[in-house]
C-alpha cells in the first residue's frame, strides 16, 4: 500500500488524480443528491406531528453528520502530513477547511430554520448545537491561521498542527457541552428520542447522506487542485498544464 | 543538562519580565477593569452578580491571560533568541516547559492573587471563593500550556494578537465549562470534587501533549 501511495507525495501525480476522481464524485454527487432530495421533498410521507417542516431533515442531518466527518478527515489528512511529512496533506488540510466551514454553517442555518417552527426558536443552547457552533469556530480558527502566513507552505502546517489538537479536543468539548447543558437545564425540549424513522424516509435520507458525501468530496478535489495550482505555479508541469511557458523556473 | 537548562531558562524569563513590570501589570489591570466593568453593565444586584460572578471572573481571567500570551515568544522571536533555543543541547520542549511556568508565574499567578478581592466585588461566598481560586489553579496552566502552542503557530505572523485569541478560545471550552460547575456547585454547597478532578485531568493530558506540540508548532514557525 505504501508503494502505491507514495507516488502522491508528488503534487503533479495528486492533481492529475484529482482530475481522474473528480467526474466521479461530482456525477455520483449530484444523481444521488437529486435523487434524495425529490424523494425526501416531494413523494416521501409527512411527519405525522411536525407535517412538512420535517423535510428540511433530508438536508439537515447530512450535514450535521457530515461537518463532523470532513474535520476527522481534515484531521487525519494533517496527521498524515506531520508523520510522514507529505507536503499534499498540508494543501488537502488547506482545501478541506474552507469546504467543512461552509457545511458546519449549512448544518447550523437549516437547524436554526428547522428549529424556529419546531421549538419556537431560532437558538437554544442545547449541547448538540453548542459544540455544533464551536466546530464552526475551530473550522474558522484554520482557515484564519491558514490565510495569514504568506508562506503557504509553512502555514499549511500550522494549519494542520491547529487541526490535530483540535480533535485531541473536541470530544472533551463534547462532553463537556453536553455535561454542562444537563447540569444547567436538565432534561431538555430539544433531546430527540431516536426515532425509530420510517423505511420511505430513512432511504431518502440515506441517499442524501451519501451524496452530499460526494459532493463534499467533489469539492475537497476542486479546491485541492487550485490549491495545487496555485502553491506550484512556478514549476515547470504547471506552465506545461497552462500552456504557458514564461512562468518555468 | 535538563535541569539546569530548565532552571536557567526560568531564571531568564523572570529577571527579563521583572525588569519590565508595566508591561507585567497592564494583564492585572485590565483583568480587575473588566471585572469592575461588569456590575456598571448589569446593575449592582447582589443576587445578579453572584449568580453571574463565578462566570465573570473566568471569562475575564481567560481574556486577559489572552493578552499576556504574546509575550511568551515574541521577543524572542525578535531578537532571534528562539533560534538559539532550538540550537541549544538542551530539549525544545523542556525551554518550552520553562518559559509556560515562568509565564504563568509573571502573568496569571497576579490574577489569583487578586481574586479575593474581586470576590468582595462580586458578593460571592467564601465557599464560591475557595472553589474559584482552586479552579483557578488547575485550570489557569491549561490556559498558559495551550497557549504555548497558539503563540508556536503565530509567532512568525505579523500582527497575530487577535489571531491567537481566535485560535485558543473555542478550545478553552470545556475547562470554562468545567470551572464554573464547579463554583455553582460550592454556591449551594454541593461536593465540586468531580469538577476538580476533571479539570486535574485536563491539565494532566495538557502538561504532557502541549510542550511537545509547542515545540513542534515553534519549529514550523522558525524554519
Amino acid at each position: 500500500m505504501w508503494k502505491w501511495l507514495h507516488p502522491y507525495a508528488k503534487t503533479e501525480q495528486t492533481y492529475l488524480l484529482c482530475g481522474r476522481l473528480l467526474p466521479w464524485f461530482s456525477v455520483l454527487g449530484l444523481l444521488l443528491i437529486v435523487t434524495g432530495s425529490v424523494w425526501g421533498l416531494v413523494f416521501s410521507p409527512a411527519d405525522y406531528q411536525q407535517g412538512d417542516s420535517a423535510r428540511i431533515m433530508y438536508i439537515h442531518v447530512p450535514t450535521a453528520i457530515l461537518s463532523m466527518s470532513t474535520y476527522a478527515a481534515m484531521a487525519i489528512a494533517a496527521v498524515i502530513g506531520l508523520v510522514w511529512q507529505i507536503r499534499t496533506c498540508d494543501m488537502a488540510v488547506a482545501a478541506i477547511a474552507p469546504v467543512g466551514a461552509v457545511i458546519t454553517a449549512l448544518a447550523l442555518f437549516t437547524g436554526a430554520a428547522w428549529g424556529k417552527p419546531m421549538w419556537g426558536t431560532w437558538w437554544v443552547w442545547d449541547a448538540r448545537l453548542t459544540s455544533e457552533l464551536i466546530l464552526l469556530f475551530m473550522y474558522l480558527g484554520v482557515l484564519a491561521l491558514y490565510s495569514s502566513f504568506d508562506d503557504k507552505q509553512k502555514g499549511g502546517r500550522a494549519a494542520g498542527l491547529l487541526a490535530i489538537v483540535g480533535v485531541i479536543n473536541l470530544p472533551i468539548i463534547h462532553f463537556s457541552v453536553e455535561w454542562w447543558n444537563t447540569l444547567h437545564q436538565g432534561a431538555s425540549i430539544t433531546k430527540f428520542d431516536k426515532p425509530s424513522i420510517a423505511n420511505e424516509m430513512l432511504w431518502p435520507l440515506l441517499i442524501n447522506l451519501v451524496g452530499l458525501a460526494f459532493i463534499i468530496g467533489a469539492l475537497v478535489l476542486l479546491s485541492l487542485r487550485n490549491e495545487i495550482l496555485r502553491r506550484e505555479i512556478k514549476r515547470p508541469w504547471v506552465g506545461k498544464l497552462t500552456g504557458e511557458q514564461n512562468n518555468a523556473i | 543538562m535538563v535541569v539546569s537548562g530548565f532552571v536557567a531558562q526560568c531564571q531568564r524569563d523572570l529577571l527579563l519580565a521583572f525588569r519590565q513590570r508595566s508591561e507585567v501589570l497592564q494583564p492585572l489591570l485590565f483583568f480587575v477593569l473588566i471585572i469592575s466593568l461588569f456590575p456598571l453593565g448589569v446593575g449592582p444586584g447582589p443576587q445578579i452578580l453572584q449568580k453571574i460572578g463565578p462566570g465573570i471572573v473566568w471569562v475575564a481571567a481567560l481574556l486577559s491571560a489572552m493578552l499576556g500570551l504574546e509575550r511568551m515568544f515574541r521577543d524572542d522571536f525578535n531578537d532571534g533568541y528562539l533560534e538559539q533555543m532550538l540550537l541549544s543541547p538542551t530539549p525544545l520542549p523542556v525551554l518550552v516547559m520553562a518559559k509556560v511556568v515562568s509565564h504563568w508565574i509573571v502573568s496569571i499567578l497576579p490574577l489569583i492573587i487578586v481574586s479575593p478581592l474581586l470576590a468582595l466585588f462580586l458578593n460571592l461566598t467564601s465557599g464560591m471563593l475557595q472553589a474559584l481560586v482552586l479552579t483557578l489553579l488547575l485550570g489557569t496552566p491549561v490556559v498558559s500550556l495551550l497557549g504555548a502552542i497558539g503563540v508556536g503557530l503565530t509567532v512568525s505572523v505579523q500582527r497575530g494578537g487577535v489571531l491567537i485569541s481566535l485560535l485558543l478560545l473555542p478550545i478553552l471550552v470545556p475547562l470554562l465549562i468545567v470551572a464554573t460547575a464547579a463554583v455553582d456547585a460550592a454556591t449551594v454547597q454541593l461536593p465540586y470534587q468531580g469538577q476538580i478532578l476533571i479539570l486535574a485531568a485536563l491539565l494532566l493530558l495538557s502538561l504532557a501533549l502541549a510542550p511537545v506540540a509547542a515545540a513542534y508548532a515553534l519549529k514550523v514557525s522558525l524554519e
